[in-house]
């Protein structure tokens, strides 16, 4: 890209998901602020070795991820990286899949069930190792490859974290829905209708 | 043909778009003749909907755009060809700098 305007301009309607992004990570503004501003510098610094026909998004996303791993983390106390619990497959869809009414889009239903702070939060308590990929493919749309880049670890491994992420995420989420009581506190889920032959949808 | 199981395992996959043409085939396929496996199929996508239009609406801080525009510096100054995915510099840059 020659023009160093235009790729300041680009650059810039990016800067909202990049705080976003930056916020989930380092899980607060001031660190946030500061890594959106470290990577826009380095974008800077590495205009000239910014290759035309690049994905700019990602490229940007990249230094983000580079960054924060690098420096953040590092800076960060961070706790012992600890595992995840294993959470049975389908766990939400099990306890509310059928809940939902004909009337209204389960997008609908979904998005007033919980709030966004409640998902934002399920999504910061992930380990890191879950929460980047999770952060990476769902909320910014990645694809396992680009992600494996920006992480600099096997496609494999990127594979394999969001699944569990998710779960993870959808166990939390469902603790705070029938915390405030919106979803019955059962011992046992509640069953989708109609049953199958075979037992994984509930 | 893929069965329930098989089609369930590959669900995260396929709301990715991380999927073989074939696999995602045999996928949809399956998805049209069973109700439950579609069923469970649309609430996740739905999920992951809600996710990401949850998790990236926070407002930036008065301010950030204007320092971020100060990043781009002067136009006239010379670029820099620099390697934004060096460990960097005077941060302790972790073991590995890509």
């Amino acid at each position: 890209m020659a023009d160093r305007t235009a790729f300041a301009e680009e650059a810039m309607q990016y800067a909202p998901q990049l705080y976003s992004a930056a916020l989930r990570m380092t899980r607060n503004s001031a660190d946030a602020e500061d890594l959106v501003q470290e990577t826009f510098l380095k974008a800077y610094r590495s205009f000239a070795s910014f290759q035309d026909g690049t994905n700019l998004r990602a490229w940007l996303f990249r230094i983000l991820t580079n960054t924060f791993i690098n420096t953040y983390r590092a800076k960060q106390r961070r706790p012992v990286e600890t595992d995840l619990d294993d959470v049975e497959d389908l766990y939400m869809y099990k306890r509310i899949g059928a809940l939902q009414s004909a009337s209204r889009s389960a997008e609908d239903q979904m998005f007033d069930l919980f709030t966004d702070d409640e998902v934002k939060r399920s999504l910061e308590e992930l380990p890191e190792s879950f929460r980047l990929p999770v952060l990476l493919a769902d909320v910014e749309g990645f694809a396992y490859k680009e992600i494996a880049e920006m992480l600099d670890i096997p496609i494999g491994t990127v594979m394999s974290r969001p699944h569990r992420g998710r779960k993870a995420m959808q166990k939390r989420l469902m603790d705070y829905a029938q915390a405030r009581g919106l979803v019955p506190t059962p011992a046992s889920p509640a069953s989708p209708e109609g049953s199958t032959e075979t037992a994984t949808h509930g | 043909m893929a069965d329930c199981n098989e089609t369930l395992r590959e669900l995260d996959a396929f709301l990715d778009s991380e999927l073989s043409e074939e696999t995602r085939v045999a996928i949809r396929f399956h998805l049209e003749e069973c109700p439950d496996c579609f069923q469970a199929f649309d609430f996740h996508a739905e999920l992951k909907l809600v996710v990401s239009q949850k998790c990236k609406n926070d407002e930036m801080p008065p301010g950030l755009l204007a320092k971020l525009q100060q990043c781009f510096g002067d136009p006239d100054e010379p670029t820099l060809g620099d390697d934004p995915f060096a460990a960097t510099d005077e941060l302790d840059a972790g073991p590995d700098g890509a």
